[in-house]
C-alpha cells in the first residue's frame, strides 16, 4: 500500500512531547538512572535486584523517562535524575571533537530527543548539554543533507545506520 | 514495570511505518483496561487508608500508580487515534469500498467511523465547483497527459470506459486508457503504469 496519505503524528520539537505521536511514546519509554529521595511503600516488586515488600530511599535503580518526568519535582523529595553517559562530560568532549563520527543509533536511537527531554530534570549541566545537542546536530547535518540528495542510486543503509532517528526522518 | 502491554500496541503499529492497518489488538485492549482497573482499585485503598490512618508516606506510590494510569491512557488513545488516521488514509487509496481483508482488520466502531467519513468527504466534494462537485481524490498529482499506457498486472475481469467499450483486463495485457479511469486501480495495484 503507498504512503501517500498516511500522515502519522509527528514527534514534538525541542522539550516538548506530543501527546498523540508514537515517536514520542517511544522515546519516552528509554530509561534513566535515578535515585530515590523517599520510599515508595509496596512497589517492592517493581525493584528486581532486591525481594524487599517496599522500595526504600536512596536506592538506585532505573526508571523510563514517563515515569521519571511523572514523578520528578524540582524540590527533589522524590527522585533524583542522573545524566546517562552519553550526555555527560566526557562524551560530549568527543561529540564537540568530531560529531560526525559517532555512530548515534547506537548511543541509543533518540539521542536528540532523550537529550533534550533530560533538560526537564534541572541539571546544573543543563546549558552544557543543550549546547552539545546544538553544536552535534549541526555539525552532523550538513554530512547528512549532502549524502542524502546524492543518494539516488547508491546503497546509503551503511551512513543510515549511524544515524538518530530524527536525522533518519530528515533523510528521508 | 507497569504498562508493557501498552508499549507492545504501540511497537506494533510504529513497525509498520508504510501505514498498514494491522488487525484490531481486542485481546491487548482489554488487557490494558484490566491493569488500569488494578491500579486504581490498589490506589484508592493507599488513599483511604492515607486518609483514615494519617498514612502520608504512602503518597509516592500513589503518585506512580497514578502516572502509570495516566501512561496507559495516552498509549491506548495514540494507538487508537493512529488506526484512524491509517482508516482514514484508506478511503483516500482505495476508495469508497474497502477490501474485504482490510475491513476484517477493523473494530465495528472504525467501521463506523469509515462510513462516516465517507459522508462527510462526499458531501464536501459535492458541494465544490459551484455546486457541480468534484471528485478530489482523482488525479492526486498533476498529469502530464489525459491517456497512459497501462498494464494489468492481475486478472481483473471486465472494465467499461466512457464511451461504451468494455475491455478485459487480463494479467499482462496492456491498454492505452484515460488516466482518470486507471488512477484508483493504479493504486490498489491492479494495474501499472508503462513508462517508455
Amino acid at each position: 500500500m503507498s504512503t501517500q496519505s498516511y500522515f502519522p503524528v509527528p514527534p514534538g520539537v525541542g522539550m516538548e512531547e506530543n501527546f498523540l505521536s508514537l515517536d514520542d511514546i517511544l522515546l519516552s519509554h528509554e530509561r534513566l538512572p535515578v535515585r530515590t529521595e523517599c520510599s515508595f511503600p509496596r512497589l517492592g516488586f517493581l525493584e528486581r535486584s532486591s525481594d524487599a515488600h517496599d522500595i526504600p530511599e536512596g536506592t538506585k535503580m532505573e526508571l523510563p523517562l514517563w515515569l521519571s518526568k511523572g514523578l520528578y519535582e524540582r524540590k527533589r523529595k522524590v527522585l533524583s535524575v542522573d545524566l546517562p553517559k552519553v550526555y555527560k562530560e566526557g562524551w560530549r568532549t568527543v561529540f564537540t571533537a568530531d560529531p560526525c563520527v559517532v555512530d548515534l543509533h547506537k548511543m541509543g536511537p533518540y539521542y536528540y530527543g532523550l537529550g533534550s527531554q533530560i533538560l526537564h530534570f534541572d541539571s546544573p549541566e543543563n546549558s552544557d548539554i543543550a549546547q552539545a545537542l546544538l553544536q552535534t546536530f549541526i555539525g552532523r547535518f550538513r554530512r547528512t543533507m549532502d549524502s542524502s540528495q546524492n543518494a539516488y542510486n547508491e546503497d546509503t543503509s551503511a551512513l543510515v545506520e549511524r544515524l538518530d532517528s530524527l536525522e533518519k526522518a530528515l533523510f528521508r | 514495570m507497569f504498562c508493557e502491554k501498552a508499549m507492545e500496541m504501540i511497537r506494533e503499529l510504529h513497525r509498520m511505518s508504510d501505514g498498514q492497518l494491522p488487525a484490531f489488538n481486542e485481546d491487548g485492549l482489554r488487557q490494558v483496561l484490566q491493569e488500569m482497573e488494578a491500579l486504581y482499585e490498589q490506589n484508592q485503598a493507599d488513599v483511604n487508608e492515607a486518609k483514615s490512618f494519617g498514612r502520608s508516606d504512602l503518597i509516592p506510590s500513589i503518585k506512580l500508580r497514578h502516572c502509570c494510569l495516566l501512561r496507559n491512557q495516552r498509549c491506548i488513545t495514540a494507538y487508537l487515534y493512529d488506526r484512524l488516521l491509517r482508516i482514514r488514509a484508506l478511503r483516500w487509496e482505495y476508495g469508497s469500498v474497502l477490501p474485504a481483508n482490510v475491513r476484517f482488520h477493523m473494530s465495528a466502531e472504525e467501521v463506523q467511523w469509515f462510513g462516516q467519513y465517507k459522508k462527510s468527504l462526499a458531501s464536501f466534494m459535492r458541494s465544490l465547483g459551484e455546486g457541480e462537485g468534484l471528485d478530489i481524490t482523482q488525479d492526486i498529482k498533476p498529469p502530464k497527459s489525459l491517456y497512459i499506457q497501462v498494464r494489468c498486472l492481475k486478472d481483473h475481469g471486465e472494465f467499461e470506459i466512457e464511451d461504451g467499450t468494455v475491455i478485459l483486463l487480463k494479467k499482462n495485457s496492456q491498454h492505452f486508457l484515460p488516466r482518470w479511469k486507471c488512477e484508483q486501480l493504479i493504486r490498489q495495484g491492479v494495474l501499472e503504469h508503462v513508462v517508455s
